[in-house]
């Protein structure tokens, strides 16, 4: 069988010997192809006063400047009509204002410089300090709440109040934007593009060219990942492949470069939060009023859905009876903020955590009590109302980590050590996950997919999704092969077009394989279905092939579309309260670290983790991604330091770390010494495909726990029961003024 | 691209086993690009700076340690650094060269049975990096730096660290393996429109003297300036095969690293003769980097933070240079002018730098930086003192990061001579280093920060070593 099969990526092969194509080796194997290069705004905030083209077509090899003027439809690369694709208003340090085309990109980067554009700076807000001062928002305001908070201070016998200000991080897929147009003699436009949502990205296309949809075809044939950051923000740069190739008759390639990437894209959001917390006097949770406010960056993008999921994931896996958190998403100077792995669900849960290893401390509580203590048992609800259900795979999962992480003995261990060593100082923490799954806006939560059955038995398989490297193609083949009861090998799976599945959601909120992954098995027990009598009539012992020739011949139908709609979903974005979610994902982990006196500088000497991703699809991908996803969240949490020039000189609004020299993810000096990684087990997922569970997001916030060891390792600095505040990123720095701050 | 002049006979390249016409190489096309447009599309660009190593190729070079038993190292260099041009008379080898989807190379099949992909547009470059060290001969135990220059976004690595140290030895019949045991290609004196591999030093000190030539060794400050920044010197005059640029001596008074080694081959050849630098080495940006930058490149960059030079300030270098009119040495301490400059004057190269001996008893080099591999430093401190029955009799401290230009800590120095190895002993010099300079606030690292760590440098140093042994 293949479902449950620890099996390589799909593409494995094809990756280790540099043959899997990404869209700009497409690019690359075409003739005659025009090469973008944007023209950048040296501003955070200014008003376009002049754009003068001509000096550019001075510059041998240039074909085509690029403007406002020749947008045939909107001139607008997103959802909101808030992103015109070439501004008059600058909104960040960077912003293309047109784009030139050349026969080679070292022509399209000298006519980019050449293009005349004069500026007339404005004021600009670059943090969200800044925008909060200025009370600059964008969007909705929403307020979650349940109860009654004042009641609740009212019975608390310990109240805390606090801020906890995070960053944002950038994606760094390694492969950044690309796109590339070709136009066909009819005027069919046929973009391939680097996209999480290729049919986003097919009616933003349509619309800056004034088409309808069936005129433009998006495909995508794989990305070098994409995290979210592909989710809404490559559709600018295939609208500007696409209206180059319009115009010019050419195939028009579209590929940032790093810089222009980091400094163009939209990251994670930053977000300030302030709060105020209740405990009773053992230390259970009694009542949290929040206010949280996004860094939104320039336009709304996905900063509405995103703030949504924040909020309704500042519950992580306590119980709180009373709530009451605001939402607001700050408007600045700055990219446009967007979606990545988590969704501000990883936002929201670090104010509780931070708020927890905060007060833990003062309540007099081991910080994995006070969690423990917290946490949610079947029958209680989240804050916006659905059932926590499954809340003891919980605690197993944290159950599991104590023992076979030996957390007591080594806590006996950490301190033994602490106690002997001056300058170096070890911590360990233990944190949970609870993480919904499913889109938040209950209409997405749709798939389709086509499957082909040919006459000589062969399976070829479509679906809506897109492989950004999360092995989703490697489970939707095993759901095909499972489904039809055929070896993995006798199906192929065709690269993500919108002409094959047509109104297709993005392949995010991690339900790429819940919701793919029923569409195709759905198309699947269709012609199964059909297919039977055929069978039956053959008897048992006849082979696939055989009955699928028998079939031909009778006239039955041999290919299927599928589709599938998540059931029992509800949401309410103006009461904020409703089931959005199918179920929780649920892990934990347990980190050791040790952190140097001298220099704030760490290691991550061993890290447990336990997580529940039902039952697995695709072991060897699950386990990926579970160990991806928590050291991308290390990356967030500890080293990843997005930094703008908030100076009042000229580069204001510039990103400072726009370059992977400056901007460092986790390398792998990075991989804890030790890592221990275990699915949860007994885990079935009733009414998801063969009982699994979506496993791309939420094995990010396992991470919380390295922050939480790294600030009991800092505690152990100082006097007995510090509380200790660390900045986030945690970076070497940030841990060292922790560390000073508690030795007083 | 069609006006240029077909590549000479003899300066075609050697790409995964065949010949290739040097086309379509002149400045400002990388190596990369080239590749590329011959339809290897494996390597990847993903950084243009050299920092996440998707670009990574191998190429046949001279072994680091010169043994005359394999005289040839598959080594792996960022292909987006290298200009096309430094490929003539070149062997090399792409992801695609060692091995076919249905025929993988040990290293891809590791790679991929073990998860060791999940987007694959890093894979190609740990495959070169990786491969690399499984050819490296002697290899004991994989050493993870071989990976230091490559970034996955995808995996959290676990997957790759396994495949790598599941590797076995080449099997006996590994074509690549045996070509290890010839001697390597020769960089054959060639010119392209802006480019010129001269055959002498001679040769290369007269075409340093035209008008907007530049010296180009590894190319990885260069390949930087070129990608990031749009330089487009006017002719770039090869200077990295030059033989006498590249000759290291160990005499009873001095050693002398001859200025086109790289830092890989200085520190297989010195082979932990100078413990200081041997302690920068693994913490100087990463293996691929490593492989193609010089001494001669890092001083002449002259980067306030470039690792080595508060090294070779401590070991009290000096610096050879060379010009039509001779050679002259200067004292490294003489040698910075300000931000990037030096008295280095146009047509002159550096020739090789002079360490004297014997070293200090105690070394250490503390670099301070948000990440342990490949990254920049925000401090950087490299001590060199001479501790005896637990006095310092001497001391020379060099700082990088502190000031327009890398600094010896002279006021410390001062104190700590006749100081006492301990607590109290040292605390003037702690505190004369914690003023050390004029350290600024920027993304990397606040000013204060920096002071504290230049406080922080010598508690940490007795700490460390309280005996005051070598390091």
């Amino acid at each position: 069988m293949s479902v449950g099969e620890a099996r390589p990526h799909e593409a494995a092969a094809l990756h280790v010997t540099g043959h899997a194509l990404y869209t700009d080796d497409l690019a690359l194997r075409a003739s005659g192809v025009l090469h973008a290069h944007p023209v950048p705004a040296p501003h955070a905030h200014a008003r376009v006063t002049r754009l003068e083209p001509a000096p550019a077509y001075e510059i041998a090899g240039v074909v085509r400047v690029l403007t406002a003027a020749d947008v045939p439809g909107v001139n607008d690369s997103g959802t909101k009509h808030d992103e015109p694709l070439f501004p008059d208003e600058v909104m960040f340090h960077g912003q293309a204002v047109a784009w030139v085309l050349g026969e080679t990109l070292e022509a399209a980067r000298i006519g980019a410089a050449a293009v005349d554009v004069a500026y007339e700076a404005l004021p600009s807000l670059v943090t969200v300090a800044d925008a909060i001062a200025a009370d600059s928002f964008q969007g909705a305001r929403p307020t979650m709440a349940r109860g009654d908070v004042a009641a609740g201070f009212a019975a608390s016998t310990r109240v805390f109040e606090g801020v906890t200000e995070l960053a944002g991080q950038e994606h760094f897929y390694l492969e950044t934007h690309a796109s590339f147009a070709q136009v066909d003699d009819d005027g069919q436009v046929f973009v391939q593009c680097s996209t999480q949502h290729p049919t986003e990205t097919q009616e933003i296309v349509a619309h800056v060219l004034g088409l309808a949809s069936h005129q433009v075809t998006v495909q995508c044939l794989r990305m070098g990942g994409g995290f979210g950051g592909k989710e809404m923000q490559p559709h600018g740069y295939a609208a500007i492949a696409a209206l180059g190739a319009t115009l010019t008759g050419r195939p028009v390639r579209v590929r940032l470069t790093r810089q222009q990437d980091l400094t163009m894209s939209g990251k994670r959001h930053g977000f300030h939060a302030t709060w105020r917390v209740g405990f009773d006097a053992d230390g259970r949770l009694q009542a949290l009023d929040a206010t949280l406010t996004s860094d939104g960056g320039w336009s709304l993008d996905l900063s509405e859905p995103v703030l949504s999921r924040a909020l309704c994931h500042i519950d992580n896996a306590y119980w709180i009876p009373h709530v009451r958190v605001a939402g607001r998403i700050a408007r600045t100077h700055t990219t446009s903020q967007t979606a990545f792995r988590g969704f501000g669900g990883p936002q929201g849960m670090l104010v509780i955590e931070d708020v927890l290893g905060r007060c833990a401390p003062a309540l007099d509580l081991a910080p994995e009590e006070l969690r423990r203590r917290n946490f949610y048992v079947e029958g209680q609800a989240t804050p916006y109302g659905q059932p926590v259900r499954h809340a003891e795979r919980l605690d197993r999962a944290w159950q599991q980590v104590l023992d076979t992480g030996e957390f007591t003995l080594r806590r006996k261990e950490i301190d033994r050590h602490n106690a002997g060593d001056p300058h170096r100082k070890r911590g360990l923490a233990i944190t949970p996950v609870k993480f919904g799954i499913s889109f938040n806006f209950t209409s997405f939560n749709q798939a389709g997919a086509l499957v082909h059955v040919y006459k000589d038995g062969s399976v070829l398989i479509n679906h809506g999704g897109t492989e950004m490297g999360q092995g989703l193609h490697t489970k939707m083949l095993q759901v095909a092969a499972t489904a039809l009861g055929l070896p993995i090998e006798r199906v192929r799976l065709a690269p993500t077009r919108t002409d094959k599945v047509p109104n297709t959601s993005a392949t995010a909120a991690s339900s790429g394989a819940d919701l793919n992954g029923a569409a195709v098995k759905d198309a699947c027990d269709q012609i199964l279905a059909w297919l039977g009598p055929v069978r039956d009539r053959l008897g048992d012992g006849a082979a696939w092939e055989e009955a699928v020739r028998a079939a031909y011949l009778d006239r039955i139908q041999l290919w299927a579309a599928g589709f599938y709609r998540t059931e029992g979903l509800s949401w309410d974005a103006t009461t904020m309260t409703g089931t959005p979610f199918k179920y929780f994902a649920y892990g934990v982990a347990a980190a050791e670290v040790e952190v140097d006196g001298f220099s704030g500088a760490y290691d991550v000497r061993r890290v447990d983790i336990v997580h529940d991703v039902g039952d697995s699809l695709s072991p060897l991908v699950d386990l990926g991604q579970v160990e991806g996803g928590f050291l991308q969240g290390v990356g967030w949490l500890t080293l990843e330091d997005l930094r703008w020039d908030s100076s009042d000189g000229p580069g204001r609004g510039r990103l400072a770390t726009q370059s992977a020299s400056t901007y460092k993810l986790p390398s792998l000096s990075e991989l804890p010494a030790d890592l221990r990684v275990a699915l949860l087990e007994r885990a079935t997922e009733d009414g998801v495909v063969y009982g699994s569970k979506a496993v791309g997001e939420p094995p990010l916030m396992l991470a919380f726990s390295v922050r939480e060891a790294l600030r009991d390792a800092v505690a152990a600095f100082g006097p007995p029961g510090v509380s200790v505040e660390l900045a986030s990123p945690a970076t070497p720095e940030a841990v060292w003024w922790a560390i000073e701050s508690v030795r007083g | 691209m069609s006006t240029e002049p077909a590549a000479r006979p003899g300066v075609a390249v050697t790409v995964n086993g065949a010949a290739r016409a040097l086309v379509g190489a002149q400045p400002p096309v990388t190596a990369l690009d080239w590749l590329r447009g011959l339809g290897l599309t494996g390597a990847k660009e993903g950084c243009a700076e050299g920092e996440c190593g998707a670009c990574a190729i191998l190429l046949a070079r001279p072994a680091p340690d010169a043994s005359p038993a394999a005289p040839t190292a598959w080594t792996a260099i960022n292909a987006c650094l290298v200009p096309a041009a430094a490929l003539a008379g070149q062997e090399v080898v792409t992801a695609e060269g060692l091995g076919a989807p249905d025929a993988l190379h040990p290293v891809q099949r590791e790679l991929a049975v073990r998860g060791g992909s999940q987007c694959g547009y890093c894979t190609p470059g740990f495959v070169c990096s990786m491969a690399a060290e499984f050819y490296r001969p002697g290899r004991g135990a994989f050493d993870h730096h071989a990976l230091s220059g490559n970034l996955c976004r995808c995996t959290g690595y676990r997957p790759i660290i396994e495949a790598a140290e599941a590797l076995v030895a080449p099997a006996a019949d590994d074509p690549l393996a045996a070509r290890t045991t010839a001697p390597p290609p020769s960089a054959p004196a060639h010119a392209l429109p802006g480019w010129v591999r001269p055959g002498s030093l001679t040769e290369a000190l007269a075409r340093l003297g035209e008008p907007g030539a530049v010296a180009v060794a590894g190319s990885t400050d260069l390949g930087v300036e070129a990608n990031l920044r749009g330089a487009r010197p006017d002719l770039l005059v090869a200077i990295d095969r030059l033989d006498e640029l590249r000759v290291l001596t160990v005499a009873d008074e001095v050693v002398e690293i001859g200025a086109a080694l790289t830092l890989s081959e200085v520190e297989a050849r010195l082979a932990g003769r100078i413990p200081l630098l041997d302690a920068v080495f693994p913490q100087f940006a990463s293996r691929l980097i490593r492989n193609g930058a010089t001494f001669g490149g890092n001083l002449g960059t002259g980067s306030p933070i470039g690792d080595l030079l508060p090294a070779l300030l401590a070991l009290d270098a000096d610096v050879v240079l060379v010009g039509p009119a001779g050679e002259r040495t200067v004292p490294l301490t003489a040698f910075f002018t300000g931000y990037r400059r030096s008295v280095r004057q146009p047509g002159e190269l550096i020739a090789r730098v002079r360490i004297p001996l014997p070293l200090a008893t105690t070394t250490a080099f503390h670099k301070i930086a948000k990440r342990r591999f490949d990254d920049i430093s925000s401090v950087a401190v490299a001590f060199a003192l001479d501790i005896v029955d637990g006095v310092v009799r001497g001391a020379a401290i060099g700082l990088g990061g502190v000031a327009a230009t890398p600094i010896r800590a002279t006021a410390a120095e001062h104190a700590l001579a006749g100081a006492a190895w301990t607590p109290a002993g040292i605390a003037p010099a702690a505190a004369a280093l914690a003023a050390a300079g004029t350290p600024l606030d920027d993304h990397r690292a606040s000013a204060s920060y920096r002071r504290a760590m230049l406080g922080q440098a010598l508690p940490r140093l007795l700490a460390e070593q309280p005996g005051g042994r070598a390091s």
